[in-house]
């Protein structure tokens, strides 16, 4: 019989205390004798109790020393997995958007299909949080700017709920953007040959904290990401 | 020997004494010191030779020698701009592998010493 498959499900956490046991409990309650699914909360030099919590509960916890944002604390975790044998790491957010329960899905669609990464995407069945009106016309630009570039169509480009093999783990042990790096990496899958597919998936509205992009914040997101999607196209 | 000349000499070769004496406590590495002793040398050089500039400006087809001080300056000044940023980014990444570094090496160590 094979030994269970390990997921690790990396949770950036950046002041994340009202939300993080609740999703690490949710995470735990689907692990099963087949799969053993672990949560590696990464918490990102948070200056609330975030810290002292994810110590008390059962998770793997990883504190950095400085604040990386949230690519730096989410290859912390990748990197994690990666050296403790891991078959596949997920990403989920802190804030409790993300369907915990879907994970097992989503890792029979990877391996049915012999993809190395796989979304969950909120715009293929258009279910469950929808977003804002603006925030989708930015999702729209991404995936014209992909479709562009690489020829593929992703219905959920920033999506930050992914799964991946060792193969996109390895790849991404050695680079991830800093800095909202949910469509830039799309791209370095695509320059590095991996397969990547989505599936639907049920969001809901963020439980606690706040959003990285709001205001002047947007304009740099869609400059910062703009550039950072042509020239990792460039680079190789 | 003017008395602006005078001041212009003195300042620099202050400088170049200041500059020296960061290297010589550790305080400024030598990729840095390289620039910032050569540019010393400029200003000294130019303060004793004062018709430098207008020998350089009319070799160089500039009319008002100040204009080339200013042009080469700036440019100057841009390129070396341009290299600190680069250092600032390779710090930046340094910094964040040695940031992942601990961080993974102190969830071991917890874990060592829980046992």
């Amino acid at each position: 019989m094979d030994n269970p498959v390990k997921i690790a499900v990396v949770i950036p956490a950046f002041n994340e205390q009202q939300s993080i046991a609740s999703v690490v409990a949710a995470v735990n309650s689907i692990s099963t004798s087949q799969v053993t699914i672990i949560p590696v909360v990464v918490n990102d030099c948070s200056k609330d109790n975030t810290k002292k919590i994810i110590e008390g509960i059962n998770c793997v916890p990883l504190s950095l020393p400085i604040n990386l944002g949230i690519g730096g604390a989410v290859q912390t975790g990748i990197k994690y997995a990666f050296d403790n044998g891991f078959d596949y790491a997920i990403q989920i957010d802190g804030d409790g958007q993300h369907p915990p329960e879907r994970i097992p899905d989503l890792m029979r669609e990877l391996r049915k299909n012999n993809w190395d990464v796989v979304i969950g995407s909120r715009f293929i069945n258009n279910e469950g949080f929808q977003s804002t009106f603006m925030r989708r016309t930015g999702i729209r630009y991404f995936q014209f700017l992909l479709k562009l570039i690489t020829g593929e169509r992703v219905t959920d480009p920033t999506s930050g709920m992914r799964m991946m093999n060792r193969r996109a783990m390895e790849l991404l042990y050695e680079y991830y953007p800093d800095e909202y790096p949910e469509p830039e990496a799309l791209i370095i899958y695509n320059r590095n040959g991996l397969k990547f597919g989505e599936v639907p998936v049920h969001m809901v509205e963020r439980q606690g904290g706040v959003s990285s992009i709001q205001g002047f914040g947007t304009i740099y997101y869609m400059f910062k990401v703009t550039i950072a999607i042509i020239f990792t196209y460039l680079r190789k | 020997m003017g008395r602006i000349q005078f001041i212009s000499i003195a300042v620099s070769l202050l400088f170049l004494g200041y500059v020296l004496g960061q290297i010589k406590k550790g305080r400024l590495r030598e990729e840095y010191a390289f620039i910032w002793i050569v540019s010393t040398f400029a200003l000294i050089l130019f303060s004793f030779w004062r018709n430098g500039f207008e020998v350089l400006a009319q070799a160089f087809g500039v009319i008002a020698p100040p204009n080339l001080i200013f042009t080469a300056a700036i440019f100057a000044i841009l390129v070396y701009l341009l290299h600190l940023s680069l250092s600032a980014s390779k710090m930046h990444a340094q910094n964040k592998t040695l940031a992942q570094e601990i961080a993974l090496l102190k969830e071991k160590l917890d874990k060592l010493n829980a046992k």
